[in-house]
């Protein structure tokens, strides 16, 4: 009998080490990065179809206003409330003292510097697509973005979510490296998914969650209920979303329907940042949006 | 036709015509009056809109009626459209979130870059593609900055 017990303590034991062990947030050394070299001009391209600014800028910040990254802004949810952080190029409000292997293992691996898991309200769980290459760019473009000394604020997140460690079972159910939509894709649709998959992060809102704050991947882009409100947050499979791509890729410019309404809520904000891209990578997503499996 | 059949399409029809009345009907006449007054927008936007977008041929006159009428439409003193109790949370069919009661003063601001797009469209539509184009631009950021905090998402 007490033999038993032993074997059993023994193995409980073995199962918190290892569960400790494969929520351990994880990170990416400096010798991965070795011999990648941003250039800033690209960089800001990459910085729009990222849409950092939407959650990091001030709410009401328009024009060059949105290039400080002062965060604060809030984001309810069921979890409780995020608030982003300052991630201005401030060396101690915000992230001016990291070094660029501590900025891809944030937006890839969800890991700060200190070595906590961040909230998956971050979306590192898309960034984790986004080439290396193109966060050397997005990189060498922060160097260029003023510095904010306005202080981040905590998150109101209640227990038990407030046990960062659990993000790491989150990170085993959640991330992926590979794209979601899959088959034969154009070269047009091909960048139109890495645009909307990796950067622009477009499904954080537009695919429903499960119960633990995870996208449905087989509701991809089928819409879901809005968090900060009544209502939904719109399907744009193309069974839903049936306007023309040419219309897609004018609304994400100029913001008007193809009946000249005009987008309402966080969408604005994205489209500040989308009207920012070139034409041919609105008109990618658009082609992209048309090529996802209708709901 | 039996009469069993055609009270079952009274029936029916009764219960149409009951749904019906329930979404547009019932709306109160100042959330119509203040749709309507977007839906007027709306088109008048859609007529610049077009044109800059390359949709449609740049026409300086038509750009200047459609400009005329979107000034004219932001000088409709709003005050009757905008009673309590006409959020998104009270009624069904409109998007009015309750942000424009809690915090009038900043729904009267965003309401007034409206005004002000709208007379720097009116003062260059006539002018060129390229100056009416220009000012295109700031009207949808007054629209968007405004649907922003204060219209659902849609």
């Amino acid at each position: 009998m007490r033999r038993i017990l032993l074997i059993l303590v023994a193995l409980g034991l073995v199962a918190a080490a290892a569960g400790w062990a494969v929520t351990r947030p994880a990170t990416v050394s400096a010798a991965e990065l070795a011999g990648l070299t941003g250039e800033a001009e690209r960089g800001e391209a990459v910085f729009w179809a990222a849409g950092c600014a939407s959650c990091h800028a001030e709410e009401e910040a328009t024009g060059e206003d949105r290039l400080v990254l002062s965060g604060g802004r809030q984001f309810p949810s069921e979890f409780g409330t995020f608030v982003a952080p300052n991630i201005s190029m401030h060396p101690e409000a915000g992230i001016g003292d990291w070094t660029f292997a501590e900025f891809v293992t944030a937006l890839q691996e969800g890991t700060s510097p200190e070595g906590r898991h961040y909230y998956p309200a971050f979306p590192y769980a898309s960034y984790r697509l986004a080439e290396r290459r193109d966060l050397a760019d997005l990189w060498a473009f922060w160097q260029t973005l003023p510095a904010s000394d306005v202080a981040s604020l905590p998150h109101d997140v209640g227990f038990p979510f407030s046990i960062r460690r659990a993000v790491g079972v989150w990170n085993l159910l959640n991330l992926q490296d590979e794209f979601t939509v899959t088959g034969d894709l154009t070269e047009q649709q091909q960048r139109g998914r890495y645009l909307a998959e990796a950067l622009a992060h477009c499904a954080e809102c537009h695919t429903p969650r499960d119960a633990l704050g995870g996208l449905d991947r087989s509701a991809w882009m089928t819409g879901a209920p809005n968090p900060t409100g009544t209502g939904t947050i719109p399907a744009l499979t193309p069974d839903e979303l049936t306007w023309s791509e040419g219309e897609i890729a004018a609304y994400l410019n100029d913001g008007f329907t193809p009946s000249f309404d005009s987008a309402g809520g966080h969408m604005v904000s994205v489209i500040r940042n989308l009207s920012m891209l070139t034409e041919d990578d609105r008109a990618a997503l658009a082609a992209y949006l048309k090529a996802l499996p209708p709901a | 036709m039996s009469i069993r059949t055609s009270l079952f399409s009274l029936a029916t029809l009764a219960a149409i015509a009951a749904g019906a009345s329930a979404t547009a009907q019932d709306l109160p006449a100042p959330v119509m009056a203040r749709q309507g007054q977007m839906q007027a927008m709306a088109i008048n936007v859609g007529i610049v809109g077009n044109m800059a977008r390359g949709n449609t041929e740049y026409d300086a006159e038509m750009a200047q009626a459609a400009a005329n009428n979107l000034l004219a439409l932001s000088q409709i003193d709003q005050r009757f459209h905008w009673p309590e109790g006409t959020d998104n949370f009270a009624l069904e069919g409109t998007a009015a979130l309750p942000a424009i009661w809690e915090n009038p003063d900043g729904f009267a601001e965003r309401y007034m870059t409206f005004g002000t797009a709208a007379q720097g469209l009116a003062d260059v539509a006539g002018n060129g593609l390229d100056a009416m184009r220009a000012a295109v631009g700031p009207l949808g950021g007054s629209c968007g900055g405004c649907h922003d905090d204060f219209r659902q998402s849609n």
